[in-house]
């Protein structure tokens, strides 16, 4: 059983580290963006969110004033257990994201659509989203939180199977030159596309494939690690850069995440995770450990399981 | 080539602006508010009194929300500072220049042009952009305090309207001048040149969406 206290300090911390430390693989290709940048503007944009990052830890103060929607993903080994149940836990987060919000500070962005009430916390209706995941063994807790900007660099589209390649092509480089003029996208950003799925599966897709996956991760899919090598590039060949500069640095990762859509559509979302690509991720073990990283990890092999039944025997077997 | 660095004030002489060049990196000392679409509405909607003197006190008007907090004791703190995009206020910005006598509008991704000629240039003042997005630390730095905060209670923590003095806060880039001309359109143009090349081979979604065709008599295959 995992004690609810330690869920929530837990959290706190995470909420702390996402919005001041950027994390390694994101400044890794940064800090390789900016030794290929020769557009003036857009390197000097470069250096300035470099010597931001530190900055942000020096200070102890968020990297960014936009907090952008901070949200919870959280997985769990199957053995789990966690104090009090998973209302208590969902109560424990959003305790964190208040706490957090007022002790860091955050900015308290979260508002209602219609009559825009602040509760100054960052929590409201439907807000922090919590989202879960499984996985077939352990008795572990993942937390992760991720601040991810919340207006510009996203879209959807129904495509069809006759759109083809070309036509995920013409709607990627369509998201990236609409919200990458004047920067509104914050990039060099890691690209998310989500193919497939139902419409709304699509855009969470999308999302975790922008938040949940490192720099430099590739899909166990050897043709679809391609596209996303070759995307990678196309959106770079561009010639817009930071602030839509000119420039050779829009995209500092591309990631692709499927799931099985219906059979007469191809439906297709983007994500920017932006310049200030906050994600924090703790394991909670049973007996009270707690293991900070910033790799998410989510896409296991479990997560992108094509069979009906799990049989772990055979995937350890290939 | 690095761009040129300027220091400017929040309260700047006409031959100050006069002077900024695109591309010019500013830094800002001096009083700065923060005002959105919160205070906009509330200001020039509901015509409730604006609680400064301006352009007196501040002609810098910052399109920013903090990450701030107010202690139980009333005194502040602010973390990071950073802009939010600017293109979403072009509704209140011409009377709100002219009743405020704006001269230095601080925000994210700038106006168009036709902004610019049309009153940005007329009332004397330019577009400072900042840099990134999102370097919410080193703008946070280069506040020296909170002086006050105005409309929490009515307009929240984000929309308020807060009052920071700035000491060589920055960096800004300046984003348009007194011809009118745009930072952001000057680099639109020059990547527009690529963009035939980078398309070649795409073709257009067999489903079109209204907005591609805004003919509303039209159907969407």
């Amino acid at each position: 059983m995992i004690p609810i206290s330690l869920i929530q300090s837990t959290a706190e911390v995470l909420m702390d580290k996402a919005a001041i430390e950027i994390p390694q693989d994101y400044l890794d290709g940064l800090q390789q963006a900016a030794k290929t940048e020769d557009g003036d503007l857009s390197s000097f944009v470069l250096k300035a969110m470099l010597d931001n990052y530190e900055a942000a830890k020096e200070d102890r103060r968020a990297m960014c004033g936009d907090t952008g929607v901070p949200r919870w993903f959280v997985k769990m080994g199957n053995e789990a257990q966690v104090e009090g149940g998973m209302v208590a836990m969902e109560t424990a987060l959003r305790r964190a994201t208040a706490n957090a919000t007022n002790g860091v500070p955050l900015r308290p962005n979260r508002v209602h659509p219609l009559w825009r009430t602040d509760h100054d916390n960052n929590v409201g209706i439907g807000a922090p989203e919590i989202e879960y995941g499984f996985e077939p063994e352990g008795e572990w807790i993942d937390l992760i939180t991720v601040h991810k900007g919340g207006l510009f660099g996203t879209d959807y589209r129904m495509l069809f199977p006759s759109d083809g390649i070309q036509g995920i092509k013409r709607f990627y480089l369509d998201s990236l030159m609409a919200f990458g003029k004047r920067g509104l996208a914050c990039q060099p950003a890691i690209i998310g596309i989500g193919l497939g799925g139902s419409k709304d599966t699509c855009m969470a897709l999308g999302k975790r494939a922008s938040t949940l996956r490192i720099v430099g991760s590739r899909n166990s899919d050897p043709r679809i690690a391609e596209m996303e090598d070759e995307f990678k590039e196309l959106g770079n060949s561009i010639g817009m850069g930071a602030m839509g500069f000119v420039g050779k640095n829009m995209v500092i990762d591309c990631n692709i995440e499927v799931g099985y859509c219906h059979t007469g559509g191809m439906p297709m979302s983007v994500h920017a995770f932006c310049l200030s690509s906050r994600r924090a991720v703790a394991r909670i073990h049973v007996d009270g450990r707690v293991e900070y990283r910033t790799d998410p990890d989510w896409f296991t092999p479990y997560q992108r399981r094509e069979t009906v039944d799990w049989e772990p025997q055979r995937e350890a077997a290939e | 080539m690095s761009p040129r660095e300027v220091r400017l004030s929040t309260t700047p002489s006409d031959e100050a602006i006069a002077d900024l060049r695109l591309g010019d990196v500013v830094y800002l000392d001096g009083l700065m508010y923060t005002a959105r679409e919160g205070v906009y509405m509330r200001a020039l909607e509901d015509k409730a009194n604006i609680p400064m003197e301006l352009p007196s006190q501040s002609a810098a008007n910052f399109h920013c929300s903090p990450a701030a907090r107010i202690n139980p004791d009333g005194s502040f703190d602010m973390g990071a500072v950073t802009a939010t995009a600017s293109f979403r206020f072009a509704k209140w910005l011409p009377e709100w220049m002219a009743k405020t006598g704006a001269k230095l509008i601080v925000g994210k991704g700038g106006m168009t042009s036709k902004d610019y000629k049309e009153y940005f240039v007329p009332n004397g003042a330019v577009y400072l952009s900042t840099v990134g997005y999102g370097t919410g630390a080193l703008l946070g730095r280069g506040v020296e305090s909170v002086e006050a905060v105005h409309w929490n209670e009515e307009l929240g923590l984000a929309q308020a309207m807060w009052v920071i003095k700035c000491n060589k806060m920055g960096p800004f880039i300046v984003a348009s001048d007194m011809n009118g001309d745009c930072l952001f359109e000057r680099e639109n143009a020059k990547i527009a040149k690529n963009v035939e090349r980078v398309y070649e081979g795409t073709k257009p979604a067999v489903l079109k969406r209204y907005g591609e065709s805004d003919d509303r008599r039209d159907e969407v295959i």
